[in-house]
């Protein structure tokens, strides 16, 4: 049961984000660019980064609603998106994304964990500075998002059915309308 | 040296904002609307649940800045905030601001970590939903900021003095005013 009164049958981060609508926007807004806007990493590649982000972070809701959303961009299933929460290096993923993954589960552990390394490798396979900079602010972001929904203990639909449904609506509309919708 | 190729001799997370000034703009949104907003929670007391979440995730640069304008908030004096970060529960500040800060420790930790005995203790000391969200936002917020911040190494000066100087500029003038001025935080 969610620690504060939240609006009945909203689920996850939708809840929270009808309570408090001022906070809602800029947090919309962010995650739109960072997902949903053009970028030379596609929308399934930004949607993988989220989703093993929050499955770091063991953040059910989070990692359910964008591995969906990741799953519908790529195609092919849920499938992919299970290998790459389970062990993303030995998926069929480009070796561009596999490094990116790599910061971004540096991110998740805390910014300093973030090595020379790691990044000099990403730049090998291709990554630019913009791609390395959004990977870091998206796997920052989803630390936010995943305490947000786990610190106020909101509810999450179990199974897949929810997110299977919603997948579509996101990838197609984004982020910045997804309270009400 | 930071990770990408940042503006060079801006601080922090302004180099950062400066790269990528669109995803700037709501994460200066955000920091007004928490921070400076009009709240039950004076400012003052949300600057130094920011400071002390950055001072957890040991995050220089936000902990400096956020201290500076914790410390600004309540006329310029740094000692309440200094001693809220070296042990807050014998703090000069309320009891509810302590079950706050309690909240927003374990939501460093990560959401989970926040048990209901956590929330009765802040509710049996009058905090209110509006509240305990808010210190939950905070505490969510400033380990993205401190990650964004330390994961692309920005550069974090140590001088004391830049800090005081950002510290004013934030209390008095927020985070979207000083959106125009390139050195501004």
């Amino acid at each position: 049961m969610p620690h504060i009164t939240l609006p009945d049958g909203l689920p996850g981060i939708r809840g929270p984000m009808m309570f408090r609508p001022e906070t809602a926007k800029p947090i919309n807004e962010l995650v739109n660019i960072l997902l949903h806007d053009s970028h030379s990493l596609s929308p399934g590649e930004r949607e993988l980064i989220a989703t093993y982000v929050s499955a770091q972070n063991d953040c059910y809701f989070c990692q359910s609603i964008h591995g969906a959303v990741a799953a519908h961009h790529l195609g092919g299933g849920d499938n992919l998106v299970q290998r790459v929460k389970c062990d993303f290096r030995q998926t069929e993923i480009s070796e561009k994304l596999k490094a990116l993954l790599t910061v971004a589960e540096q991110v998740q552990r805390g910014g300093k964990h973030v090595t020379s390394d790691a990044i000099n490798h990403a730049r090998k396979e291709g990554a630019t500075d913009l791609e390395i900079h959004d990977t870091v602010l998206i796997a920052a972001v989803f630390c936010m998002c995943n305490r947000y929904v786990d610190g106020l203990a909101t509810w999450a639909p179990e199974g897949s059915a929810y997110y299977q449904e919603r997948a579509p609506i996101v990838a197609a509309e984004g982020y910045k309308a997804s309270v009400a919708r | 040296m930071p990770h990408i190729s940042l503006p060079e001799g801006l601080p922090g997370i302004t180099s950062g904002f400066a790269f990528r000034p669109e995803t700037e703009k709501p994460m200066r949104e955000l920091a007004e609307v928490l921070l400076r907003g009009p709240n039950s929670l004076s400012s003052a007391e949300r600057e130094m649940i920011a400071t002390f979440v950055s001072n957890l995730n040991d995050c220089q640069f936000c902990r400096s800045s956020h201290r500076a304008a914790a410390a600004h908030n309540a006329g310029g004096d740094y000692r309440l905030v200094d001693a809220v970060q070296l042990d807050y529960q014998n703090a000069d500040i309320s009891e509810k601001l302590k079950a706050l800060l309690t909240i927003a420790g374990k939501v460093q930790k990560g959401g989970k970590n926040v048990t209901a005995q956590d929330i009765a203790t802040a509710r049996r000391q009058h905090a209110t939903d509006m509240e305990i969200h808010d210190t939950v936002l905070i505490a969510a917020v400033f380990s993205m900021y401190n990650r964004y911040v330390d994961g692309l190494a920005t550069y974090t000066p140590t001088d004391q003095a830049l800090y005081d100087a950002m510290g004013i500029r934030m209390a008095q003038q927020g985070y979207v005013a000083a959106a125009s001025s390139a050195n501004a935080k």
